[in-house]
């Protein structure tokens, strides 16, 4: 088999990324757009006349749906993966969507999106997919395999659900790495470093802390820490939630039941929060639907106060992970700071105290892109397990479980079999046998957790021996082997020792996809992949073409048109007619290039028609567009990054 | 079950056919990776079972071993050859982990001579009267106790600070009743690495009382720094 590249992918809560090798440097591949940051944000197109499927669209094009078909968007749905009914549904309280209705106890959570149902990984595969294209166009050549990177906390079945998406998604899934792990081989992989160095990761959603020994090209993860539920997006629900309070209580006026309005007041929010890393004060200024203004300033004292104790919730984690590593900060040489929230000044004021690094005369890390390094990292790993470069074949990761292993003991105990911070791959054995005459079959509890009793921990899964030969009560003896993978992924084996005899396992995992349902889910378009390359891009290229003059034919009835200058009409026009033209050929550049063009002339047609949805969404005009029923309190983590309001 | 590889028996490498020993994990003839043996810890980094380790000596053979056997240096290679990269990763940082361990190190190798170590998280250890080393009898007695007094009084939301420095007190004794537990142990360690099957055999019992009573004083500590900082 001709071995592609394998390129790095960081699957993020609000920006997704893919980089690779280029020569000796790691480099973030642009989307066609040029942008390096593709929106973890997925969208329905409207359903076609005809009834057949409607078109997904990810990234940029699908945000710009959010505020018009709420209803039809997903984002952030990084949070959702690896999760069970009941966490899903105290998660779904903060978004703008909604749980399918049949979804049983016990099966993954299926999201209704317009009307269509996707799992967690469904949705994560078509971003994936998107970053997949986004390599085989910039290459020319299928991108098969690849390294996502995950947080370092996630736990069995999160890591698992996202192994999933990547093979709905067509691609063999080489290697999880953790984020913080990823950073810490961008950034040490162009000086010969050594010592002792920590990796602060506050992202949209989730917060890790790792430290790693540094020596030889050797990476090895000491000790880590985090929440996988930590991050901007608090922030951001934060501020959404004092200004709607405010809008309520000084004008009258309750948005929550307008989700448009809602996603607008956000994105105010986010805005005024990414001014307050630069600036000493923002202003919110939002006109109401009675015509009425709220205006509200935010001096960053206030600011640094209203956030203080989503912060301090970091500073735990990096204190035991320290304890765990059994070192003081004073024993930390260097630390790195990933993560779009660490542009936050009082953020990095925290990582100096909790460090004491100016106290030492030191600075965090902070020259590579904190939106971009857990990537390149990826594309580091990526090339260390393609073995084809000099400058990594000295480089190695050695990376740790993030929670201990344990089996649940009479009584609901647990007992402690792999525990944290051990060295992955990892294993243990232990061993079973039966407590009544004739027993055939052994159930066994799989958690993962620190406290003591099972209920406390996350259940993992409840394996099921079977086949064990009939005896009496107590006499086999069945050997059970443990073993996490580099991944960090469980995997069983069993023996009856006694008969020698495989036992059979039954895996029961508590949250999660099984084979089949998997194999189900892989998107139709892999079917065609390998067949023929050249052809399948310049079909794609042709959808991507069409789908952008139709929405072109629908922009020219909006209000928005009649803005432009008869100059920028003009160009809309010629770009048309250009596009008409390569899309009827079959030269695959000129069509792109064609598509970029038609994207550069309507550039000004998009922005304002972004601008007037926002204001009609305040105004709560799009809401009978929006439909009845989206009537939930929404205080939703944000799908927007800071590239788009400037 | 575990078990000691006093001499290793001969096998064929897959590979290229030469018989080598059966604890080396990789052929010493052509170099490949070999299935996991199903030698001891010590074996993995070539080591006779001992108690007194160099751990800069183990840090950097483990590192060694980790870049020829880590499955990052597989991930191309076939289905076989795969399997085992894993399973024999595994194996050496299971190995590392227990064996830079002090505690660890020597639980496991009293374990591999057949020695009945208690568990580490039983709890009922504590509350069984016969479990309790004789001379700390009456002043357990009195810990617990304080103990419970401790936690009463929290539930009331009431502050006793005579309580409290009399916990913090019998804390600062029982750890330096720890380390001199540790102490012992590693006089021990000499006397087991040095001597013959005979003076083993002693040492070995020692340890394995050494090691109740110093799982008695950790459960001990741990309870006290929980009730005092619950």
């Amino acid at each position: 088999m001709a071995e592609g590249r394998v390129v790095g992918i960081d699957l993020g809560t609000t920006n997704s990324l893919v980089a690779y090798m280029q020569g000796e440097t790691p480099v973030v591949i642009p989307g066609v757009d040029g942008s390096n940051l593709v929106p973890s944000v997925v969208a329905l197109d409207p359903m076609p006349a005809d009834g057949s499927r409607p078109t997904v669209t990810v990234g940029n094009s699908a945000r710009r749906a959010l505020i018009e078909t709420p209803e039809r968007v997903i984002y952030s749905v990084k949070r959702l993966m690896g999760r069970g009914l009941g966490e899903v549904q105290c998660e779904l309280k903060f978004f703008p969507f909604k749980l399918a209705n049949d979804v049983q106890q016990g099966e993954v959570p299926r999201i209704q999106l317009g009307e269509l149902q996707f799992t967690p990984p469904e949705i994560s595969a078509y971003v994936l997919r998107q970053l997949k294209r986004n390599a085989e166009r910039y290459f020319g050549t299928p991108v098969t395999q690849a390294v996502i990177t995950v947080p370092a906390y996630f736990n069995d079945a999160q890591r698992q659900a996202t192994k999933d998406a990547g093979r709905m998604a067509g691609l063999q899934v080489l290697r999880l790495v953790n984020e913080p792990t990823a950073a810490a081989l961008a950034y040490g992989l162009d000086r010969a470093k050594e010592g002792t160095i920590a990796v602060y990761d506050l992202g949209g959603g989730t917060f890790d802390i790792s430290i790693l020994k540094l020596r030889d090209g050797i990476f090895e993860v000491q000790s880590t820490n985090g929440d996988t539920h930590l991050g901007g997006d608090d922030i951001d629900n934060l501020l959404l939630t004092i200004a709607l309070d405010e809008i309520h209580a000084e004008h009258g006026v309750d948005l929550r039941a307008h989700p448009g309005a809602v996603q607008a007041v956000r994105k105010a929010a986010i805005d005024a929060k990414i001014r307050l890393s630069a600036e000493q004060s923002a202003q919110f200024d939002i006109e109401l639907p009675n015509g009425d203004r709220y205006q509200r300033e935010i001096p960053r004292a206030v600011f640094e106060q209203l956030i203080e104790p989503i912060l301090e919730r970091t500073s735990g984690p990096c204190k035991q992970a320290m304890a765990d590593a059994g070192i003081v900060p004073e024993q930390i040489d260097e630390v790195v700071l990933v993560g779009g929230s660490t542009r936050i000044p009082a953020v990095r004021q925290l990582v100096d105290e909790l460090f004491h690094l100016s106290a030492r005369g030191k600075k965090p890390h902070t020259d590579l892109n904190p939106d971009e390094v857990v990537a390149l990292g990826a594309a580091v790993q990526a090339e260390i397990l393609a073995g084809t470069a000099k400058n990594t074949e000295d480089l190695l990761l050695l990376d740790v479980t993030p929670l201990s292993l344990g089996i649940e003991a009479l009584g609901g105990v647990v007992a402690r079999i792999i525990p944290r911070n051990s060295t992955i791959p990892a294993s243990a054995t232990e061993h079973f046998t039966t407590g009544v005459d004739g027993q055939t079959n052994v159930a066994i509890h799989v958690v993962q957790g620190e406290r003591e009793l099972a209920a406390d921990c996350r259940s993992l899964a409840r394996f099921d021996l079977k086949g064990i030969p009939p005896m009496t009560a107590g006499l086999p003896r069945i050997e059970v082997k443990f073993l996490i993978d580099a991944d960090g992924i469980l995997q069983v084996s069993a023996r009856e020792q006694r008969s020698g005899k495989q036992a059979q396992i039954e895996v029961k995992p508590t949250y999660g996809l099984t084979d089949e349902q998997v194999e189900s889910m892989i998107l139709e378009s892999f079917d065609h992949a390998e067949a023929d390359f050249a052809a399948r891009l310049l079909i794609e290229a042709r959808n991507e073409a069409e789908s952008i003059q139709s929405k072109v034919e629908r922009a020219r009835q909006h209000p928005a048109w009649a803005l432009l200058t008869p100059d920028e009409q003009k160009m809309v026009d010629a770009a048309e007619r250009h596009l008409a033209k390569v899309k009827a050929e079959s030269d695959l550049n000129a069509l792109r290039q064609g598509i970029m063009i038609m994207d550069q002339a309507t550039r000004k047609l998009a922005e304002l028609m972004m601008d007037a949805a926002v204001t009609e969404a305040i105004r709560g005009k799009t809401m009978q567009a929006a439909g009845e029923d989206l009537n939930e309190e929404l205080t939703a983590p944000h799908p927007m990054a800071p590239a788009e309001f400037k | 079950m575990l078990k000691v590889i006093e001499s290793a028996v001969p096998v064929a490498c897959w590979s290229c056919a030469v018989a080598h020993n059966e604890a080396t994990l990789f052929c010493p003839h052509c170099s490949k990776i070999q299935p996991p043996s199903g030698g001891d810890f010590f074996s993995v980094f070539g080591l006779k079972p001992c108690l007194n380790l160099d751990l800069t000596g183990l840090e950097h053979e483990f590192h060694r071993l980790s870049r020829k056997l880590h499955p990052d240096r597989f991930a191309r290679a076939g289905e076989n050859e795969k399997q085992w990269s894993l399973a024999d990763t595994a194996l050496l940082n299971d190995a590392y982990r227990t064996l830079k361990d002090p505690i660890h190190r020597t639980e496991y190798l009293l374990k591999l001579h057949g020695a009945e170590i208690g568990e580490e998280h039983s709890r009922k250890d504590r509350r069984d009267p016969s479990r309790v080393p004789a001379d700390l009898l009456e002043e357990v007695f009195d810990l617990n106790m304080q103990l419970e007094e401790m936690r009463a009084a929290k539930k009331m939301g009431e502050d006793d600070p005579a309580l409290q420095a009399s916990l913090e007190q019998a804390k600062a004794k029982f750890e330096g009743l720890l380390d001199e537990v540790d102490d012992s142990l590693r006089a021990q360690w000499s006397k087991w690495d040095a001597g013959d099957a005979g003076a083993r055999a002693a040492a070995q019992k020692e340890m394995v009382a050494l090691l109740d009573r110093r799982r008695y004083l950790n459960n001990l500590v741990r309870d006290v720094t929980e009730t005092l900082g619950a």
